[in-house]
């Protein structure tokens, strides 16, 4: 791990402020994944902003009905909440369905939208890698890429998102709060935040340097059947190869986000549109555009099967 | 910092001598300054209480709990597996929590109450997690048994606090203590002698006694 220094910070503002201007900073919360990159010298800061006392820690009610959750919410306790079991299930699902209980006692919110790849060559540093070394090559395209993405690639890079979470808020249409370094607040819908590859596989987001999420914000409660299914290569503790998360109404309308199989969580609203009209219907219009390589070409059918056994699911 | 004082020097405190020493020359190859003290801005001053003791330590940022639990104030029952959150054999209770301790600075838990498998129980005054875990055999080598322990006695508290997991089929009914439960729940602590079955054997007899 290379050196750095250390701050806690006390308020929202002056974290983004700090990280802004000192070269090299970035904030650190449960620490579960920058720890992890820091220690394989993947991910470099030379400061480090502890951001865990910022009192971000709280769900609050909003005037429109629905929920603010404080970016230093655990994902343990976003998933015991009661209104979070009550009326989004989904996401407690998809929370539970991720890492283990001691990871899940300190990760964050945030932290866990902005999580890495888990692609097997960003982490092996001897590799090329586009996304930890920018302009080296991409070892996945010839490599093992059974796990990776099938969908909104690029030549550059086939890293899919890991994260659980993200797929649930996704298909809730979360919208992440921040606050810019100069201390104006804005409002990033979830679909916005993470961006595909294409050249530039190393820029993830559209955060700016020292932007700093606050909040995630669900709309009201929208009902319906919540489910979050996922497949993986053990019963637990394991990352997703395919996760389908959805809401479906006794009409058979509904919303669907899967997982795995994306640089982000991945939602079509023209294949929402296609609900009624079952599972097939709907995956030819979100893998519509798939490229995926001879090894992860088995996850095309696994999003059908996974949607479809959602459906009936569903159906009850 | 334990000192030895007086006691006469076991082979194992010899071990661990060593053993520490090994630890010391991998660290400074992966970068660490250990034979020059950290610039001053590298370095922060941090103070936690760990098995009820109050301790103050003067640390590299660097430092995760995991190493200042185990190289600063040499307790070694908590171990290090992966390093990676991938084992939970550093599982430890910060204010109560199961948490990896290798996946989180020691610098950031200023004020904290910290709880290692020391804290938990002393031979000849057992926690009840513990002597089920030697009565039904919870164990082969034992490397993986400090974290089984801690990540169990918290395990069965979140449990009690309705904190559902995966496998909790009804998320607005009370969370049950079955073995599907068990497993789910601890499959963040792994086993490679595959003592899976023995301890949960342990962790239902606890749960059942207290239930
Ligand atoms: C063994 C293992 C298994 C796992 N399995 C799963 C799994 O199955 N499913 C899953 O979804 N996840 C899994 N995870 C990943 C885990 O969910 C993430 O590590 C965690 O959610 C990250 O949250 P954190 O608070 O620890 O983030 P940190 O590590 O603290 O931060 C991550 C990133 O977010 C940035 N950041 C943090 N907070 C803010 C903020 N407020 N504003 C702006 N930037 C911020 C940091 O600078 C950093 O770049 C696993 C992790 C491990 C180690
Ligand atoms: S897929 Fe992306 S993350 Fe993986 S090696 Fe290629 S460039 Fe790196
Ligand atoms: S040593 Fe911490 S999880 Fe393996
Ligand atoms: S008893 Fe040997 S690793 Fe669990």
């Amino acid at each position: 791990m290379r050196a750095f220094s250390y701050e806690r910070a006390s308020t929202t503002e002056a974290a983004a402020k700090a990280a802004a201007t000192k070269e090299g900073a970035k904030f650190i919360a449960g620490g579960t994944n920058l720890l992890d990159l820091m220690k394989l010298e993947i991910e470099t800061p030379t400061h480090l902003i502890d951001v865990n006392e910022l009192g971000l820690d709280q769900i609050e009610p909003t005037p429109e009905g629905g929920l603010r959750i404080g970016a230093l919410v655990r994902n343990t306790d976003l998933a015991a909440d009661e209104r979070i079991r009550r009326d989004y299930q989904l996401l407690s699902r998809a929370l539970l369905a991720g890492a283990s209980g001691q990871l899940r006692n300190r990760a964050t919110t945030a932290g866990n939208l902005l999580q890495r790849t888990r692609c097997p060559y960003f982490y092996d540093t001897n590799q090329p890698c586009n996304k930890r070394q920018p302009g080296s090559g991409c070892a996945a395209l010839a490599g093992f890429s059974r796990q990776l993405a099938v969908v909104g690639v690029s030549d550059a890079c086939i890293a899919n998102h890991p994260s659980d979470m993200a797929v649930a808020m996704r298909a809730l249409d979360a919208v992440v709060e921040t606050v810019q370094p100069d201390g104006t607040p804005r409002s990033v819908p979830i679909a916005d935040l993470h961006r595909l590859p294409g050249d530039t596989p190393h820029i993830e987001h559209v955060l700016e340097r020292g932007e700093l999420i606050t909040a995630v914000v669900l709309p009201k409660p929208v009902g319906g059947k919540q489910i979050y299914r996922k497949v993986r290569d053990r019963a637990s503790y394991a990352f997703a190869l395919v996760s389908v998360g959805a809401v479906i109404q006794p009409d058979g309308t509904g919303r669907v986000a899967v997982g795995g199989i994306a640089p982000k969580p991945w939602r079509d609203e023209a294949a929402d549109g296609e609900l009624p009209n079952g599972a097939k219907a709907v995956t030819a219009k979100l893998l519509t555009d798939a490229r995926p390589t001879e090894q992860n070409a088995f996850k095309l059918t696994l999003v059908e099967r996974t949607l479809s056994a959602v459906l009936a699911e569903a159906r009850g | 910092m334990q000192s030895p004082g007086a006691l006469e020097i076991s082979r194992r405190d010899l071990l661990v001598a060593s053993a520490a020493t090994v630890t010391v020359a991998s660290a400074s190859s992966l970068g660490h300054a250990q034979t020059n003290p950290p610039a001053a801005s590298q370095s922060t001053t941090v103070g936690f209480t760990v098995n009820g003791e109050r301790r103050e330590l003067r640390l590299d940022n660097r430092t995760t709990l995991l190493d200042a639990l185990r190289e600063h104030l040499h307790l070694t029952g908590t171990k290090k597996g992966c390093d990676h959150g991938q084992c939970g054999a550093c599982t430890v209770l910060i204010d109560g929590r199961r948490v990896n301790a290798c996946l989180t600075l020691a610098v950031m838990h200023e004020g904290d109450t910290i709880t290692t498998i020391e804290g938990v129980g002393q031979p000849g005054n057992l926690h009840p997690m513990q002597a089920a875990f030697v009565n039904h055999d919870g164990f082969q080598c034992g490397y993986c048994t400090p974290g089984q322990i801690c990540s169990s006695i918290a395990m069965l508290e979140e449990i009690a606090a309705n904190i559902p997991s995966h496998v909790t089929s009804d998320l607005t009914a009370p969370a049950e203590i079955t073995a599907a439960e068990i497993r789910e729940r601890m499959s963040g602590n792994i086993c490679r002698c595959g003592a899976y079955s023995n301890i949960v054997e342990a962790i239902t007899e606890v749960a059942g006694r207290k239930a």
